[in-house]
């Protein structure tokens, strides 16, 4: 796959004080009178990886399905690239539709949600080919790059029913990179995952950190967090309590919530 | 003791084989008419507009809460009334076997699509597909696959339920026992007939949505 070529830290680093991708600015969210996300200032540098955690129901989910309008805010402004996104599908002028910010913005979701009518390589496929119109030669030949990178060639025309949790787990990263996503959002990926098979997702996400690809990562896996993340924001009741490098964070916070929220962790 | 004699009937097998004909005509045709109305009311019904769903749900309650008897009379004594002209009694009796028909289709439909998870729409959404896209090239598949069965039975019913139409004199398999009935005075033999040209058609499509149901069942 065609990614920037792999990155040292440093050259992140270097990278992630330049582009903004994606940033969310006075964002609120409320489901009737319950607000959910209570006013939040995020940004997504190129080539950045973020971690997002915090305790459940805190609004971390919310928080990064508001990032691509799987969910409407109910206040503030995401903007892509610089460009307001607006609630309506298709873009106008300076404005962004959600239909151009998915184009560049994929999701991969705790519960897999991969097309059960589609074996794997038509689930690969499906966007590339219906959403970006683009020739089914190519796309195949890059749906197979992309079952090779997760490890799954063998399981190209199989029915998703038939895969194990994990594999389903890594079809879908594989479907939503065949997209060629400027920005991966992973909400809780690992979450609904058995024990022995969380580590054969983590490891594919390690190697999409390896090939510098942007990413926003809600997860419970802190230690992983620690390991991979740029920055790590702890989210508590709808606000980033905390935000910064994973180590300031998660190693050095003297917060009470924060602390309380990882002694779990750590037991 | 009565003496059954089937003879007597049988030589009207060509009546009963063209009310056979009729029934099936009508059956078929309003079941094609009943899908398209019943994908209409069903995408109304899901509709953002709070008017058309209105309209559509009033339209699906008034037909499956009144019995389809009354709708034909209705349709063929009372709506030329209102209309200022007449339906003759063919086209009365197709169009309301159809509207009958779509009202129990949009609710299957309809609940086929709502039994779809969220996460397959959340899915075909995060890579950038309209809403007509994930409509059906995502949701559709599925839902069809699933509201089959149910589909099948209400067919089944709709077959059965063509025989009413003989209330306003069109003539179809029940109305032609009746004829025959007339003619030979012989009741017994005439509705045994029908009877069981109706099971014969009957049985192997109820058998047809079992074995689709439990198919299904398994790939689940």
């Amino acid at each position: 796959m065609d990614l920037s070529a792999p990155a040292t830290r440093e050259a992140k680093a270097a990278s992630a004080s330049a582009d903004v991708i994606l940033d969310a600015t006075g964002l609120r969210k409320s489901y009737g009178k319950l607000e959910v996300i209570k006013g939040v200032d995020l940004s997504l540098k190129a080539g950045e990886v973020l971690a997002i955690i915090g305790p459940s129901g805190s609004g971390k989910s919310t928080l990064i399905r508001c990032l691509n309008m799987m969910e409407t805010p109910s206040a503030g402004v995401i903007r892509y690239k610089g460009r307001q996104v607006e609630t309506r599908f298709a873009s106008r002028k300076e404005r962004v539709g959600y239909g151009e910010l998915r184009r560049h913005v994929g999701m991969v979701f705790q519960h897999f949600n991969l097309f059960p009518h589609k074996t794997v390589l038509q689930n690969i496929c499906e966007g590339p080919l219906v959403v970006l119109r683009e020739p089914r030669e190519s796309v195949e030949a890059r749906a197979m790059d992309l079952l090779a990178k997760v490890g799954l060639v063998d399981k190209r025309d199989v029915y998703p029913n038939h895969l194990s949790g994990g594999q389903k787990q890594r079809v879908a990263i594989a479907r939503a990179l065949a997209m060629r996503p400027d920005v991966l959002l992973l909400d809780e990926v690992t979450s609904a995952l058995d024990p022995e098979l969380v580590g054969e997702v983590l490891e594919v996400i390690r190697a999409l950190v390896q090939d510098g690809m942007t990413m926003a990562i809600v997860t419970h896996e802190i230690a992983f967090a620690a390991d991979i993340a740029d920055r790590v924001a702890f989210i508590d009741e709808g606000v980033i309590a905390e935000i910064g490098s994973a180590d300031s964070v998660i190693h050095q916070s003297g917060t009470a919530r924060l602390r309380t929220f990882l002694s779990r962790f750590h037991s | 003791m009565y003496k059954m004699d089937f003879s007597v009937v049988l030589q009207s097998w060509d009546l009963f084989l063209w009310g056979l004909w009729l029934t099936f005509a009508y059956t078929t045709a309003s079941i094609v008419i009943g899908v398209v109305i019943g994908f209409a009311v069903c995408f109304s019904r899901l509709s953002n507009n709070w008017f058309i769903r209105l309209l559509a749900r009033a339209y699906q309650e008034v037909f499956r809460c009144t019995p389809l008897l009354v709708q034909l009379l209705w349709f063929y004594y009372a709506l030329p009334l209102l209309l200022g002209f007449s339906l003759d009694n063919t086209t009365a009796a197709l169009l309301t076997l159809s509207l009958y028909a779509g009202s129990f289709y949009a609710e299957i439909f309809r609940g086929g699509i709502l039994s779809i998870d969220r996460g397959q729409t959340e899915a075909a959404k995060a890579i950038a597909m309209s809403g007509r896209q994930t409509m059906w090239r995502i949701v559709m598949p599925q839902a069809l696959k699933r509201m089959l069965p149910a589909f099948i039975n209400q067919s089944v019913i709709q077959f059965k339920n063509t025989s009413l139409i003989s209330v306003i004199s069109v003539g179809e398999l029940a109305y032609m026992a009746a004829v025959v009935n007339g003619q030979t005075y012989r009741p017994l033999e005439a509705y045994t007939v029908v009877a069981v040209l109706y099971f014969a058609l009957l049985f192997p499509m109820t058998q047809v949505a079992d074995y689709v149901e439990r198919r299904l069942r398994v790939s689940d």
